[in-house]
């Protein structure tokens, strides 16, 4: 039988909170509740496991930062950086969130339903089986997957126009997917499009369909759907750039 | 090569003593540049490979080969320097940003130099090391700003302040950040056994912490750079600090890049990216675009690791160098590195090596100052680097308001490095700054070892000389000791902001 364990984050400063957190999944918790959430940061950070933690309000800064197995679930809006430098597991999050969403994130996976801020997915990174995914059902801003080095980047752009520009800067690895046609003058330096294959269709058809499901959307018509795959130019943006002395 | 530049004159001219040399081969064997080879039973020279790292010389049985840099002089001028010439064709036949390793080649004055360490003689007598001991202990981390006791039934008191994790140096010498991928493994290995054996602690880097690393863990400092290169929750778990790199002196304000052809299968694992992918660390940390956010970063990394670790900041020395370490003792961080202009690297643009940032001896001691005008001299510790050299500037550091060092270049020289600054080659013949096995195989990580335990030995026994002779007898009281300073031929501007007296004074 699941253990579910609830905590009320009401006026609790994070570092209790998250030690409740933690004692909770040390205690053999399979799901923990946390209710009244009111930006307290850093929830589930460097957590590990494999707990579902439901977050029942706004999530603060660095939501599950360095995590490395347990699945977020945010029913609310997630500011700054979910997601940031994250091993493995899950964040989905049923409102919008902030800038630098899965910054550096290494593995696992994080669906934003709502809209992403300023440099979404910036310097994802792969590495063996490990391949972070990063899934926007709205709009993202400018700056998207910066410094990308690995991993796949989503927007499905359900609620209207995909705000991004300078997309890709200084990209060096994995694939930005954006549902649409992306005009080439939204691209930076260093990205450039290819038209999605059959291959990398099926490669996406999971993905969206974990992210319908999660949110309760019709998947196939997104499966079906026209995308832009966005990749790097070169996998070494600054090689031309140096001479040696 | 369409230019019409031609070929630059020799940088260096290597010749052998064909009277001495036995032909035994060792130099065309140690050479990893290509300067010696074999056509049939006679020994070859191409003197423009070679990079003055003196692997031959120094195998060399009969003293047989001899280096000579600059044998081909240009007409000599003030200005228009070789260094200045030598750039503009470089960059004429290439139209790039030059890259050099290695730290500052610009010839400015060394302010070490110019500051003078006191003595006793009649007034105050000095301590003998040798029949007093002298202290050279050192914590670092914060320290509290008053303590509370409460008193106990039973009489007995007990401290009731929360105290925040130290780490504690038997000396204030540290091996600072040389990531694995700039350097070998067997480099890493023989700093961590010197670590361990002297008591103190060395940076990882930014590069992960390599699996044969971790029976010194508790000896290292993991770094988080920008790129977040081999950081997870284990990693952080297992340092004995964190140290997040904002900066770096020898190219403040940008970023790092390791080309992937030194991002080897090894390399690969402990940075966790693809094998032959280049690894390119941002200028800025792009979670912390402002000083506000800078304290979000230090939170989260001590909440991911439970609030055990001091967590520190690195950051390069430049012009608002005072502003920067004040606002960074308000953000959480325990420890500040200040690494000045003259630190070391890898591989940095030219320009900013040799032109961007302020001297260590400057940024400590405005830092020092800065953080007691405001009271918080006790949030942060303060790590002098950037060119450290001799026992005499960590006493100085330390005297201008450093609590330890980061040494980084000297470490390297102790284990063999000739400072021939062509580590981005990757094939250091020393088997130090080259992913290449049969280099690294060079370098005896046992010996190595020794090599900077008995540095960081000697230069320790000299502090505590220089210390008895000041009658000082523990570390405490030469941190921030500028009475102990006089400044040599230091402009008064300087010596103001030094806050040290002239010679004489």
């Amino acid at each position: 039988m699941a253990k579910q364990i609830t905590i009320d984050a009401k006026g609790v400063h994070y570092t209790p909170l998250n030690q409740q957190i933690r004692k909770a999944i040390d205690d053999g918790a399979d799901e923990i509740v946390i209710n009244n959430v009111l930006g307290q940061r850093f929830i589930g950070n460097g957590l590990r496991g494999n707990a579902v933690i439901r977050v029942n309000g706004v999530a603060g800064g660095d939501l599950a930062m360095f995590m490395s197995g347990p699945t977020v679930i945010v029913h609310g809006n997630a500011e700054h950086a979910p997601g940031n430098t994250m091993d493995s597991g899950k964040v989905v999050i049923h409102g919008s969130a902030g800038d630098a969403v899965a910054h550096s994130m290494r593995g696992g996976k994080v669906f934003v339903r709502g809209d992403i801020g300023y440099r979404g997915g910036i310097h994802m990174k792969q590495y063996e089986d490990q391949r972070p995914i990063l899934v926007v059902g709205g709009s993202a801003q400018t700056f998207l997957g910066e410094y990308m080095a690995g991993g796949l980047l989503l927007v499905l752009a359900l609620d209207g126009v995909m705000n991004a520009r300078e997309i890709g800067s200084g990209i060096h690895g994995g694939e930005i997917v954006i549902r649409g046609n992306v005009d080439e003058s939204r691209l930076a330096a260093g990205a450039k499009k290819m038209p999605l294959t059959d291959e990398d269709r099926a490669r996406i058809a999971p993905v969206i369909r974990e992210f319908a499901a999660d949110f309760e959307l019709d998947a196939e018509p997104l499966v079906n759907a026209d995308y832009t795959r966005i990749v790097p130019a070169s996998a070494r943006p600054f090689a031309g750039k140096y001479t040696w002395e | 090569m369409n230019s019409n530049i031609g070929s630059m004159p020799l940088r260096y001219r290597i010749t052998i003593d064909r009277e001495q040399c036995m032909e035994c081969g060792r130099c065309v064997e140690n050479c990893s540049y290509g300067v010696f080879r074999w056509d049939g039973d006679r020994i070859l020279i191409n003197s423009r490979n070679c990079t003055a790292c003196h692997r031959c010389l120094t195998y060399c049985p009969r003293d047989a080969i001899m280096l000579e840099e600059h044998p081909c002089d240009y007409r000599s001028h003030p200005v228009w320097t070789r260094q200045v010439r030598e750039s503009i064709y470089n960059q004429a036949r290439t139209g790039k940003i030059i890259l050099a390793g290695m730290g500052s080649v610009a010839d400015l004055p060394i302010i070490f130099d110019h500051l003078m360490l006191d003595a006793c003689q009649v007034t105050t007598p000095p301590t003998d090391p040798l029949r007093e001991p002298v202290e050279l202990r050192t914590y670092l981390g914060k320290k509290p700003s008053k303590l509370d006791i409460v008193r106990k039934p039973d009489g007995d008191i007990e401290l009731s302040t929360k105290l925040t994790p130290n780490l504690m140096l038997e000396t204030p010498i540290m091996l600072g950040h040389m990531s694995y991928g700039a350097i070998s493994l067997n480099a890493q290995l023989a700093m961590a056994r010197a670590a361990k054996e002297t008591g103190t602690y060395m940076g990882t880097g930014e590069g992960g912490l390599h699996t044969d690393l971790y029976p010194y863990q508790d000896r290292m400092i993991v770094q988080i750079a920008s790129g977040r290169f081999g950081v997870n929750v284990d990693y952080l778990e297992r340092g004995a600090a964190i140290e997040l790199k904002l900066g770096q002196g020898a190219k403040p304000g940008i970023g790092g890049h390791l080309p992937g052809e030194k991002v080897s299968a090894h390399v690969s694992r402990t940075r966790m990216i693809p094998e032959g992918s280049d690894a390119i660390s941002p200028a800025p940390h792009h979670d912390v675009y402002g000083i506000e956010d800078l304290p979000q970063l230090v939170n989260s990394v001590k909440e991911a690791t439970g609030w055990k670790k001091p967590v520190f900041a690195k950051i390069a020395a430049v012009n608002n160098n005072a502003e920067n370490v004040a606002a960074i003792a308000r953000s959480g961080v325990d420890a500040v590195a200040i690494d000045g202009f003259r630190g070391g690297t890898g591989a940095a643009p030219r320009v900013f090596r040799d032109h961007v940032g302020i001297p260590i001896e400057v940024a400590i001691a405005t830092a020092d100052k800065e953080l007691r005008k405001q009271g918080l001299r006790n949030e942060v510790s303060l790590i002098a680097c950037g060119s450290i050299r001799e026992s005499a500037d960590v006493a100085k550091a330390i005297a201008l308001g450093a609590d330890a060092v980061y040494i980084g270049t000297a470490a390297l020289v102790a284990m063999g490095c000739r400072v021939c600054g062509n580590c981005y080659q990757g094939v250091c013949s020393w088997g130090i700054a080259t992913q290449r096995p049969n280099l690294v195989a060079r370098l005896d990580p046992d010996v190595a070892s020794k090599q900077v335990a008995n540095l960081i030995h000697a230069w320790t026994l000299e502090i505590t000389e220089l210390m008895g002779a000041a009658g000082i007898n523990s570390i405490e009281s030469l941190r921030g000791n500028r009475d102990r300073l006089r400044g040599y031929m230091l402009d008064e501007g300087l010596l103001e902001i030094l806050d040290v007296k002239s010679v004489g004074a």
